[in-house]
C-alpha cells in the first residue's frame, strides 16, 4: 500500500524544489584557471579569432585583413567568427576549451583592467620585447594607456575612435555663426542661438546635452576637461579633481539653459535612435552633436539636406591652448590565456595591430582612426578631408581616455549614475554627490581586489 | 534470532528497492539541485573572478551586497513590488477575463484567441512594442490621452510610472492564466450553482461560496508560479530600460540596467551584472541566495496561508 508523504515533508519539498529551480536559473559559479603555451608559430596551425564587427562592409574588411595575414603567414590559418558581444567573449575566455577563441577583439576598452587583473588575457609585454617593438613609441599616448593595467599589457589597440563635434553648417549660417565654438562658453552661446522652440517643444535644438542617448556620456564630456580619475595610490579623485566638478557644472548649465531636464527628455524620446537614419543630427533636429569619427560616414549616407561641418570639441575657457584634443577609445585585441597557441596568436595580433599597411587598409575599409603613429601619418590613408580632424585628435598628445581599472568600467558607471541624478535634479549638492561617488568607487575597487 | 536476521534482510532489500526506484530523482536532485545550491553557498564566501582560483573572503561579499552595493536595495524593492502588485493584478485580471469568456455565448473562440495571442509574443518584441506605444513623446497612447485632456505619464521614462507600465504589459500577456482559469471555471459542478440558486444565493454569494472554493487550488497555483516568475523577471525590465534610456552599448560605453533611476532594476539583473559583467561571482552568489531565501519564504507563507487547500489527492 503506498504511504502518503507527510504534509510537512511534501510542502517543504515543493517549496525547496520551486526555490531551487529559481536559484538554478540565476546562477552558475564554476570556472578554471589560465594556462600558458609553448607552441611553435612556424608549424601548421589554425587559430580562432572572435571579433565584434557585424555590418557587412565591416565583416568584409575583417576578412580581407585576415586574408592579408594568411598570405604572409601561410602556415597559420584563421577561423574568423564575428558579431561577438563582450558578454560572450567574457564567457568564452572563462570557459576555455577547443572551441574558445585564441585571439579576441572587443569594442569595450573599459574592460581592459578586468581582463588584465583577472589574467583572462595574457600579458603581451614579453611578446613585444621579443619582437623588439616599443608600444609607447608605436601607439598614440591615450591608446597606449587604455590597453594596459598596472604594468600588465594584456591588450593592443586595433583601430581607435576619437570624439569630436559635428555641426550643421547651414544652421550655423542661418544663426549668424561663422566658426565652430572653441571654448565651452562659446559653445553655450551657440547652442542657445541655434535653438528654435515650437510650442512646448523644439523645432531645432542647438545641442542635446542630456546624458541619455547617443554619445553624450559623462566620460566623453569629461575627456575635454582632462580628469585624472585616480591618484597614484589608486584612490578615486573625482571629488577632489576640479575638472570633474567643472564638467558636471557645465553640462547642468547646458541642460537648464535649454529648458530643463524634463523638457529635454521628452524631446529626446521623440528623436530617432543612434544607429538609424533618423538620428537627430542627420534629420536636422539637433544642430551640434558630440560623436565619434564613424558618424561622418553614417551622416553622409543619410543624405541630410545641409552641409556637415566637423571640428574638435570645445575645451574649458582656461585651457584654450589645448583646443584640438578629444576623448579617445577604440577596439582592442588580446590573446586568451586559455589558448594553447599563444605564439601563433601573437603573430596574428602583431600583424593586425602593428603592420602599417594592414592597419591603414583596415582603417580605410572600416572608417575608424588608425591605431599606430606610423599609420596615422601614412600617405595611403584615404579619407574625406573632414576625417582629418579625427586623425589629428587621435594624434594630439593632450587627448585623453578613461584609465583601466581592476573592475573594468564600474567607476565610469558610478560617475555616469551621479550624472543622471544631478541632471535630473535628484542630487542637488554636487560636492556631496561627488564625495559619495568617490567613496563608492573606492569600495567597489576594494571589493574587486 | 534467525527470524530477526530474515526480517532485517527483508527490510534492507525493501530499502534498497525503494532507493533504486527513487534513484532517478535522487541523482537529478543531487546533480541539478543540491550541488549547484551547495556551491552557491560556498562561492558566496569566496573571492572569485572566474579566472583565478577562488580564495576565502569570509563575509566580505555579504557585507558588500547589503551595505555597499548601491543597486541591491532598489532592486529588492522593485522585485517585491512586482511580486506583490503585479502578481495580484495578473491573477485578478486573468480570473476576470476567464470568467467573462466562460459567460459569453457566441464568438468564444475569437475572444479566447484574441486574449491568448499576446502571451505568445516573444518578450523582447512585446517590450519593444510597448516602449513604442508608451513613448511619452511620440507614442499613440499619450497622443490619445493628451487629446482627451488626461495628463500623459512618462511611462518607461518616469521612475514613478515605469513599473506600472511593465505591469500593463504583463496584464496584456495574461493569456496563460486566462486559459487555466477557464478550464477550472468550466470544471465547477453545475449542480452546486443550481443548489445555491435554489437557496436564493446572489451572484456574489455564488462566486464566493461556490466558484471560489472550487477554483482555489488553481488560484494557489497561479499565485505561486506567478511569484516565482516575478522574481525571475529579467528580460522585459532590462529591454524597457535600455530602449527608454536611449543608451546603446557602443564603443567604450557600459550600460547599467535600471533606467530611470533604478526603477526597472530587478534581482536577477544584479546576479548577471555582478557575476558576468563585473566578474564578482561571490557577490552574485549572495544575491542568488537572497532570491532563493525570498522564494522559499513566499512559497512557505502561501502554503501556510492556504494550508490544507492542496491535498495529496488534488
Amino acid at each position: 500500500m503506498p504511504t502518503r508523504i507527510p504534509v510537512v515533508v511534501r510542502k517543504a519539498a515543493f517549496a525547496l524544489t520551486a526555490s531551487t529551480a529559481l536559484l538554478l536559473s540565476t546562477t552558475a559559479c564554476t570556472g578554471q584557471s589560465a594556462t600558458g603555451s609553448d607552441d611553435d608559430a612556424s608549424k601548421e596551425t589554425t587559430l580562432t579569432f572572435w571579433h565584434a564587427w557585424s555590418a557587412p562592409n565591416e565583416v568584409k574588411a575583417v576578412k580581407s585583413l585576415i586574408a592579408g595575414f594568411e598570405k604572409t603567414h601561410p602556415n597559420i590559418h584563421v577561423n574568423v567568427i564575428g558579431n561577438m558581444t563582450d558578454d560572450k567573449i567574457n564567457q568564452a575566455l572563462r570557459a576555455g576549451g577547443t572551441k574558445a577563441p585564441d585571439v579576441i577583439s572587443s569594442f569595450t576598452t573599459s574592460n581592459v583592467g578586468k581582463f588584465c587583473s583577472s589574467g583572462a588575457l595574457v600579458d603581451l609585454n614579453p611578446f613585444f620585447k621579443k619582437a623588439d617593438i616599443d608600444p609607447s613609441t608605436t601607439f598614440p599616448k591615450a591608446m597606449n594607456e587604455y590597453t594596459q593595467f598596472d604594468g600588465n599589457r594584456c591588450a593592443v589597440p586595433l583601430l581607435g575612435d576619437a570624439y569630436g563635434l559635428y555641426y550643421n553648417k547651414t544652421a550655423f549660417e542661418k544663426a549668424g555663426i561663422t566658426t565652430p565654438p572653441k571654448t565651452w562658453s562659446e559653445f553655450e552661446a551657440d547652442a542657445k542661438k541655434l535653438t528654435i522652440t515650437q510650442g512646448n517643444t523644439f523645432k531645432q535644438l542647438g545641442f542635446m546635452p542630456n546624458y541619455h542617448g547617443w554619445e553624450t556620456t559623462t566620460e566623453h564630456y569629461l575627456g575635454q576637461f582632462s580628469p585624472t580619475y585616480f591618484d597614484t595610490a589608486g584612490k578615486s579623485t573625482i571629488a577632489t579633481d576640479p575638472a570633474v566638478a567643472s564638467a558636471f557644472t557645465l553640462q547642468k548649465k547646458l541642460v537648464d539653459d535649454l529648458g530643463g531636464f524634463k523638457k529635454l527628455e521628452t524631446f529626446r524620446s521623440t528623436l530617432g535612435d543612434e544607429w538609424g537614419p533618423k538620428h537627430p543630427f542627420q534629420t536636422g533636429q539637433v544642430a551640434m552633436q558630440l560623436d565619434g569619427e564613424w558618424r561622418l560616414g553614417m551622416a553622409l549616407e543619410a543624405k541630410p539636406g545641409f552641409e556637415i561641418g566637423v571640428a574638435p570639441l570645445p575645451v574649458p575657457d582656461d585651457q584654450a591652448a589645448q583646443y584640438g584634443k578629444g576623448y579617445i577609445t577604440g577596439t582592442i585585441a588580446g590573446i586568451a590565456a586559455t589558448s594553447k597557441k599563444q605564439n601563433a596568436a601573437w603573430e596574428l595580433v602583431k600583424y593586425m595591430t602593428t603592420d602599417t599597411d594592414a592597419v591603414v587598409a583596415f582603417s580605410n575599409a572600416i572608417h575608424n582612426v588608425p591605431s599606430t603613429l606610423a599609420a596615422l601619418k601614412s600617405p595611403d590613408l584615404k579619407y574625406d578631408a573632414r576625417f582629418k580632424t579625427f586623425l589629428d585628435i587621435a594624434a594630439n598628445p593632450n587627448s585623453t581616455t578613461a584609465p583601466a581599472s581592476i573592475n573594468g568600467g564600474v567607476y565610469l558607471t558610478t560617475v555616469q549614475q551621479l550624472g543622471y541624478d544631478y541632471e535630473s535634479g535628484k542630487v542637488t549638492d554636487l560636492k556631496a554627490g561627488l564625495k559619495k561617488a568617490a567613496a563608492q568607487i573606492d569600495t567597489d575597487i576594494a571589493q574587486a581586489k | 534470532m534467525a527470524t530477526t536476521h530474515t526480517l532485517r534482510a527483508k527490510h534492507r532489500r525493501s530499502a534498497l528497492r525503494t532507493l533504486a526506484f527513487l534513484s532517478p530523482w535522487l541523482i537529478g536532485f543531487a546533480v541539478f539541485f543540491a550541488y549547484p545550491m551547495i556551491s552557491t553557498v560556498y562561492f558566496s564566501f569566496m573571492h572569485y573572478d572566474g579566472f583565478k582560483p577562488p580564495t576565502w573572503s569570509g563575509t566580505k561579499n555579504w557585507t558588500y551586497v547589503f551595505e555597499h552595493y548601491p543597486f541591491f536595495w532598489p532592486a529588492l524593492r522593485n522585485t517585491l513590488w512586482l511580486v506583490v502588485i503585479m502578481v495580484t493584478l495578473r491573477v485578478l485580471f486573468g480570473l476576470g477575463i476567464g470568467m467573462l469568456i466562460t459567460k459569453i455565448k457566441t464568438g468564444t473562440g475569437v475572444f479566447r484567441t484574441l486574449f491568448y495571442l499576446p502571451y505568445l509574443a516573444p518578450p523582447v518584441a512585446a517590450t519593444m512594442a510597448f516602449a513604442f506605444l508608451l513613448n511619452p513623446g511620440t507614442g499613440p497612447v499619450n497622443s490619445i490621452l493628451e487629446k482627451i485632456g488626461i495628463p500623459a505619464p512618462g511611462w518607461f521614462n518616469d521612475p514613478n510610472w515605469s513599473k506600472p507600465a511593465l505591469t500593463l504589459m504583463f496584464l496584456w500577456g495574461v493569456g496563460d492564466l486566462m486559459v487555466i482559469f477557464m478550464a477550472a471555471l468550466l470544471d465547477v459542478p453545475k449542480e452546486q450553482y443550481e443548489a445555491a440558486e435554489l437557496d436564493g444565493a446572489s451572484a456574489w454569494q455564488r462566486f464566493r461560496f461556490v466558484t471560489l472554493p472550487n477554483i482555489s487550488p488553481i488560484i494557489m497555483f497561479a499565485v505561486v508560479t506567478g511569484v516565482i516568475a516575478a522574481m525571475q523577471c529579467y528580460t522585459q525590465p532590462l529591454i524597457a530600460g535600455k530602449v527608454a534610456s536611449g543608451v546603446i552599448q557602443g564603443a567604450g560605453t557600459m550600460f547599467e540596467p535600471g533606467y530611470p533611476e533604478h526603477s526597472t532594476l530587478t534581482l536577477p539583473q544584479l546576479v548577471y551584472n555582478l557575476g558576468f559583467q563585473r566578474f564578482d561571482y561571490g557577490s552574485a552568489c549572495v544575491v542568488a541566495l537572497v532570491l532563493f531565501a525570498l522564494s522559499m519564504a513566499f512559497t512557505a507563507l502561501l502554503m501556510r496561508r492556504r494550508g490544507g487547500l492542496i491535498q495529496a489527492g488534488d
